[in-house]
């Protein structure tokens, strides 16, 4: 690279140290001594963070320099084509991956099969979310809400009618659906961070309203004893029905990606896609925005609520603790991390956010500030997600154009 | 027999208490190439964000003839999307494509109000939905072709020249089958050349069978192409007429020379 530039990315890598060692100098160079009454100063720890910040922030910029001269951020064509432009090791490659994940707890643990299973459960949370926020361009930061109507339609009927969770998986996903309708209708003139706003209170009502209304929910003790998912009305023991839920899991998934794939560059996901470029233009073209911004809702919503009863049956146990505003956050993280709109980036997103933090425990207490600190790393470098959504090239058959 | 395309009377719109369009009487025959000029800020964007329902007049009609002998629709209270379908279609003045979707998506979009599918067919992608799909894919390269952009198929809108973006605008309007197309300033921008080709597409264009109604800024440039031209000023029609008479009026020469 020519000199100058040269000299702006190192000033530029000297600032990302410098910040580096402002945000982890409580925790690196500051240590309390309690016993002795003294603090000591590691001023050492500020020098290693300060050089690695800068080694890794310029070799960062050094590979992007080299990946794509003259243009920060590359964007265009489907990442699917940049990767492996062959379709037939894609297809290989799909096929390995799938092998994997059904041999998967047959190589694992019941521990790790767990873990995969939450792992899973998040893909489909992030699909679902990506159908608001990624394609319809909706920022919703309740999601959580839905996904807590789900868990909460099967463990209320579960305990007061003793429904089983085939009856109540289609129940929950449409009632959640309906929740999603009915949080759209007053916030189809909001945009942006109105938007964010209300939706953020809404998962609070949800979440508060289960807390607080004690006849209905059981308040935070929560319910108790949901029964597991049935299997011809067999009893599974705890090791089957772990493998059973991932099972599922894994096809809830499969379904899930098949679905928002076909969506994707259907009709109705152009209209999604339109709504998020330029809502006044996509209206001017003659979509109807209200039936275009319920539907993304609604179809999100689904999702979380298939979800909520599958971690209702899988837990057998609920209370309005787990549906806090940091889930929300962690799904929208995943959709944002992985790519808005992408499928594959999604996928990634879900894995690297919910697996990440296990497999990080060998680092102890360290772990959730090397989580973080990863996370920033990856939005600086790829602010537009892991996996770029690239749209469909159309190879147009009728007339060949010389040009394309 | 009706030759009238869309019929306007007393249309008013205000912004807190300022008008910005008082009283507007206009009709636009089928099949014509009518101009609204005016100077800046006079209102000419806000009569077609009137037309195409994105403002709700405070007073006043708009009446929409689909067709010589059809009955008259009103389009005043009818949601944008509605009117689309009604056969209005139009471009802005300050580009609005769909940047992060290709030139063809963006085409395609137009033919949204022309086509059916569903949820269902999207998941299913039944024969019926497949050939929609084709239907929408062909009919908008086409459009692309005629509009010169066959060249950008797959770029993404938002990387186009700015002349191919507005040509784009234009095709993507094209694509909803408009029977009276508004172009609000489609020459906003261009250089003399571009702007000339552009002026020969709309004459083309018009030569289709479309009505169309444009707006522009620069009173020269409407002369050669329009039959009829209507000038607003502070939210008025101040006058309308035929080129000639338009440039002989001498309200309009005070509008424009602001004596
Ligand atoms: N949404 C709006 N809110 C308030 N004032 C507006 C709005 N849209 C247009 N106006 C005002 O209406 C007047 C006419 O604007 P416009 O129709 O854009 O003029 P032009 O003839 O240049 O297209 C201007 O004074 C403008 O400030
Ligand atoms: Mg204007």
């Amino acid at each position: 690279m020519p000199a100058c530039r040269l000299y702006q990315e190192l000033k530029r890598s000297l600032l990302v140290a410098l910040w580096f060692i402002f945000l982890t100098f409580p925790l690196m160079v500051v240590k309390v001594d309690l016993v002795e009454r003294v603090v000591h100063w590691r001023w050492k720890n500020m020098l290693f963070v300060g050089l690695a910040g800068f080694f890794f922030s310029f070799l960062g910029r050094w590979i992007m320099q080299r990946k794509n001269p003259g243009k920060a951020l590359g964007k265009g064509t489907a990442w699917s084509l940049r990767f492996c432009p062959d379709p037939k090791i894609r297809k290989i490659l799909i096929v390995l991956l799938l092998c994997l994940a059904v041999a998967f707890p047959q190589i694992f643990s019941s521990y790790q099969t767990t873990i995969m299973t939450t792992a899973l459960m998040y893909v489909v949370l992030g699909l679902g979310l990506n159908i608001v926020v990624g394609m319809a361009g909706l920022l919703d930061l309740g999601y959580v809400a839905f996904y807590a109507v789900g868990a909460y339609s099967y463990a209320l009927l579960n305990y007061h009618f003793h429904w089983g969770f085939w009856t109540v998986l289609p129940i929950g996903g449409l009632i959640a659906a309906l929740f999603g309708v009915l949080l759209g209708f007053p916030v189809l003139r909001l945009r942006g961070d109105y938007l964010a706003i209300v939706t953020l209170g809404f998962g609070e009502i949800i979440r508060l309203i289960l807390e607080n209304w004690g006849e209905f929910s059981q308040g935070p003790s929560g319910i108790s004893n949901i029964s597991r998912p049935g299997f011809f009305g067999l009893e599974l023991s705890l090791d089957a029905a772990i493998l059973y839920i991932y099972y599922l899991m894994l096809a809830f998934v499969l379904v899930a990606i098949f679905i928002v794939g076909r969506l994707q560059h259907s009709r109705l996901g152009r209209a999604w896609i339109a709504l998020r470029e330029d809502e006044i233009a996509c209206e001017a073209m003659g979509i109807d925005k209200t039936k275009t911004k319920l539907t993304a809702f609604a179809l999100g919503a689904f999702w979380a609520g298939i979800i909520g009863v599958v971690f209702a049956a899988k837990t057998t146990f609920i209370n309005p603790a787990s549906f806090t505003f940091l889930e929300s956050a962690i799904i929208l993280s995943i959709v944002v991390l992985g790519g808005m709109g992408s499928i594959f980036g999604v996928i990634l997103g879900a894995f690297i956010l919910i697996l990440l933090p296990e497999y990080l425990r060998a680092l102890a207490q360290y772990r959730m500030l090397a989580f973080g600190i990863l996370l920033v790393l990856l939005m600086v470098f790829r602010p537009q997600g892991l996996i770029a959504p690239g749209r469909r090239a159309y190879f147009i058959t009728k007339k060949p154009d010389p040009e394309t | 027999m009706n030759t009238t395309i869309l019929k306007i009377s007393g249309l008013s719109v205000s912004f807190g208490g300022i008008l910005a369009l008082d009283n507007l009487d206009l009709d636009i025959k089928q099949k014509e190439i009518a101009a609204v000029i005016g100077p800046n800020g006079a209102g000419k964007t806000t009569f077609f964000n009137c037309l195409t329902g994105l403002y709700a007049p405070s007073a006043g009609e708009i009446l929409f003839y689909p067709g010589r002998d059809a009955e008259a629709v009103s389009l005043k209270g009818m949601k944008p999307h509605q009117i689309t379908e009604k056969g209005v279609a139009r471009t802005f003045q300050n580009i609005r494509l769909f940047p992060g979707m290709t030139t063809l998506e963006n085409v395609m979009i137009g033919r949204h109000c022309r086509s059916r599918a569903s949820i269902l067919g999207a998941l299913f992608r039944n024969a019926a939905t497949r050939r929609e799909e084709q239907e929408i894919i062909d009919t908008s390269y086409t459009i692309l072709e005629r509009v010169g952009l066959a060249g950008y198929v797959n770029e993404l809108a938002g990387n186009l020249p700015y002349g191919a973006q507005r040509r784009l605008e234009m095709a993507r309007a094209l694509a909803a089958e408009p029977l009276l197309l508004l172009l609000d300033e489609p020459a906003a921008g261009m250089n003399p050349q571009e702007t000339l080709n552009i002026m020969e597409l709309i004459g083309e264009i018009a030569a289709d069978g479309l009505t169309i109604l444009l707006i522009e800024h620069d009173m020269k440039l409407v002369m050669s192409l329009c039959q009829r031209i209507f000038v607003i000023d502070y939210g008025r029609k101040i006058a309308q007429g035929s080129p000639g008479e338009i440039r002989s009026n001498p309200d309009v020469i005070k509008a424009y020379l602001g004596a």
